[in-house]
């Protein structure tokens, strides 16, 4: 207890005031050099801290990102069973092999992981772009719409599965009833069938993101300064045109990040097709199977594995085009 | 000052918040453990229990109300008779499933509930299971050599106890035959022209649910055995037989003549739906396991349902029947406790099964001399089905790989079902890879 009963006297380390006094007295290499005797750098205690705050962090970072990654790529060389490590044994790129070639469901998959980034990306963000500039008019009951348009986002895709099984179904949903063919045999099974349901849960995730996308131009268009709207109109811009040549490229950080979150969305997405029949039968996407192949008892973790680091390599595409952006703006200011 | 005092209270006062972070990430990682990456590294053998002890524990995957509830009566059965204490851990069923290679391979327990067929093979090949042959040598008289076979370890060896199995067969209503007129079909031929006629009778043949993807492979399973015979279906599904051939493409052209008459909506709908579709006398019939009874709360419904065993194609007449048995089985550990063997003798006794199938009884005790009194006439028809059989199959996903029947089969059964066409050449390259990953 002694070490920290003497530390509140102990004026010594005290960054903020001793750094303006430093700036004030020494312009230039005052920091370093002239108070450098004065300002002891860091105590033991602070290190000690320091070494467990970015210790902590870096050893779970290295213990369950880091590792694991690792490990799977390994895996995804080798056949195991998962039983006993004396078990492993190589096997080349033949999992590879076996699910470009071999395993039916992968490219139907990777088709409906890029259709539900198309979709998203024109039909799911545009619309939540539509919903944020129509609310960000000064209209009547702004607040309410905004908050049911942001409900679905508080929901998990899980949750709205099932949900929207409700209209979906084919005897008792509302969509089947409303038009007309519930109970007949020309109801349309909307999560069965296999020519529409993937359609039918990208609308359902669509509820969902353009929710979220809504949510996030909302509070880019609170922060366009008003002032360019007003020159614009001054020069005599008509809505359309300030929008899409003004406001629209003045929210550039806020686009960036919507790319982003809509490709990851539709990489990530597995909760609503696992809920509605687990990924099978039409509703294929890459994630599905990764869990297919290495969770219960149809595990197969090397196939599971290299399913996982093709969805790896896939995700690691934006991410990097993230960061890029990201840090090459930073290096640049 | 006091302002500067903040950030080394503060500081101070986190102290024991890390520590609860701390704390809190190794409670996390002790539940990582469940991940079996993780729980491969750290499988070791727990303390052997003495040979004279006086307890055990008992994994039971049986978490739904009923069989939950006569798990339960048969320990408090067996506790009363022996003085031995069973601390029960249920697991709810899916979970117990996905995760028994960790289960195994960690600390199970002495005793748990399991299946016959290759999915116990598996294990006891490899070396996770203890054999239970002086069990079976008190036992061994209660159950029929179709039991003792699905009992029995890939080493010769006896391992699984059964306590209960049902029967996969065509469920109809009586009442609603008698007032169509329609027979009970004997021949493959007959079941076509029946369902024809119930086709012309505005109502749809044969009742089928596939969204959940295993009801399918019962269909597979008995045309495979009506075609080929029982042993090639043991041999299919382990593999030694290829995928590849006359043998199972001509299964598959035989269940095409059939695929017109089963409900065109199967992927969109569970059995529960089905079954529903069935009472409500929609469908002619449905081919299930007779757990579909548990679908029809209606006791006037219930007593108007009766099956009939899928008809004969080409060999062995009906004489197989696919009927799951569920069992117990010892651990690698739970074979070190005498209590452990005790408990599956009891259980291989009419004793332990009445106690069972006094409070579930949906299911077929398997044990001769089990107790019938309260049998209903579809119990007892039940029950005979499998006592004349002379050949008991297992269901496709607990005769084959799990990764065989789960990953490949399921998705290449759904598409069998959407457009008649399967590629068994591309099924037996799956299977060459998956089995050769074990």
């Amino acid at each position: 207890m002694s070490t920290t009963a003497e530390k509140p006297a102990a004026p010594d380390s005290e960054p903020g005031a001793a750094g303006r006094i430093t700036v004030k007295g020494q312009p230039g290499t005052g920091r370093r050099t002239g108070k450098a005797g004065r300002v002891r750098r860091l105590t033991r205690r602070d290190k000690f801290i320091l070494a467990i705050m970015v210790g902590v962090p870096t050893l779970i970072q290295l213990l369950l990102v880091w590792l694991p990654t690792l490990f799977s790529i390994a895996l995804s060389f080798t056949r195991w069973n998962g039983l006993d490590l004396k078990d492993i044994k190589a096997a080349g790129t033949d999992n590879y092999r076996y699910v470009v070639q071999d395993y039916p469901p992968f490219w139907p998959a990777i088709q409906h992981n890029v259709l539900w980034l198309v979709f998203l990306a024109l039909i799911a963000t545009p619309l939540g772009l539509l919903l944020a500039v129509l609310l960000d008019q000064k209209i009547r009951g702004s607040k309410i719409y905004q908050s049911i348009f942001f409900t679905p986002v508080m929901l998990s895709l899980a949750l709205i599965g099932i949900i929207w099984q409700l209209f979906y179904n084919r005897d008792s949903g509302l969509l089947n009833y409303l038009l007309g063919t519930a109970g007949t045999p020309q109801a349309v099974d909307w999560f069965g069938d296999s020519n529409v349901n993937i359609w039918a849960a990208m609308v359902a995730a669509t509820w969902r993101h353009a929710g979220y996308v809504m949510i996030l131009y909302l509070a880019g268009l609170k922060g366009v300064d008003p002032s360019l709207r007003e020159a614009a109109s001054i020069d005599g811009a008509n809505a359309a045109q300030t929008f899409f040549r003004i406001v629209f490229p003045a929210m550039r950080p806020v686009n960036i990040v919507i790319v982003v979150i809509t490709i990851i969305e539709s990489l990530r997405a597995f909760d609503i097709v696992y809920v509605i029949n687990r990924g099978t039968n039409g509703l294929e996407l890459i994630s599905a199977l990764v869990i297919q192949n290495l969770i219960g008892e149809g595990q197969v973790i090397g196939v599971g594995s290299s399913l996982a680091v093709i969805l790896l390599v896939v995700s690691l595409i934006p991410i990097v085009f993230y960061l890029i952006r990201t840090f090459g703006k930073e290096s640049k200011a | 000052m006091a302002a500067n005092l903040d950030p080394f209270q503060s500081a101070h006062n986190a102290g024991p918040g890390r520590r609860t972070i701390l704390k809190t990430l190794g409670i996390g990682a002790a539940g990582l453990a469940g991940i079996p990456l993780l729980a491969a590294c750290t499988g070791g053998s727990g303390p052997a229990p003495g040979a004279t002890s006086n307890s055990l524990t008992f994994g039971s995957g049986s978490s739904d109300d009923v069989p939950k509830a006569a798990y339960k009566a048969v320990t408090d059965a067996f506790t009363k008779k022996s003085g031995i204490a069973v601390a029960t851990n249920v697991v709810p069923h899916n979970d117990f499933q996905n995760k028994i290679n960790s289960y195994l391979q960690g600390s199970p327990d002495d005793a748990f509930t399991w299946f016959a067929g290759y999915r116990m093979q598996y294990y006891a090949g490899k070396g996770l299971l203890a054999p239970v042959d002086d069990v079976w040598a008190t036992i061994g008289s209660n159950f029929s050599d179709a039991m003792k076979k699905a009992s029995t370890g890939p080493d010769g060896k006896m391992y699984l106890v059964p306590n209960y199995n049902y029967p996969w067969g065509f469920f109809y209503r009586k009442s609603f035959w008698a007032e169509k007129g329609y027979a009970v079909p004997k021949t493959f031929d007959e079941l076509k022209t029946l369902a024809t006629k119930m086709r012309s009778d505005g109502i749809i043949p044969i009742g089928f649910a596939d969204k959940d993807g295993w009801p399918a492979m019962g269909t597979f399973d008995y045309i495979n055995m009506r075609l080929n015979g029982y042993q090639f279906h043991v041999d299919l599904t382990a593999h030694k037989e290829s995928w590849d051939q006359k043998k199972v493409s001509d299964v598959f052209d035989t269940w095409k003549a059939l695929l017109p008459f089963q409900d065109p909506n199967a992927l969109g709908q569970t059995w529960q739906d089905a079954a529903k579709a069935l009472e409500a006398k929609k469908t002619g019939m449905y081919l299930l396991g007779s757990f579909v009874t548990q679908q029809f709360t209606d006791p006037a419904v219930l007593a108007d349902i009766d099956f009939f065993p899928f008809p004969e194609i080409a060999v062995e007449g009906t004489d197989a029947v696919e009927a799951p048995i569920d069992g117990l089985l010892l651990s690698k550990k739970g074979g070190d406790n005498k209590a452990a063997h005790d408990f599956l003798a009891f259980m291989g006794s009419a004793e332990g099964q009445n106690a069972y199938s006094a409070v579930d009884g949906s299911n077929i005790a398997t044990v001769k001399g089990a107790d019938t009194s309260k049998f209903t006439p579809l119990n007892k028809k039940c029950a005979d089905t499998i006592a004349n059989a002379k050949y008991i199959s297992q269901f496709l996903d607990r005769d084959a790989l799990p990764a065989m029947a789960n990953n490949v089969m399921i998705p290449a059964l759904q598409s069998f079902i959407k457009d008649g066409t399967v590629d068994v050449k591309n099924l037996e390259a799956q299977a060459k890879t998956l089995y050769a990953a074990q």
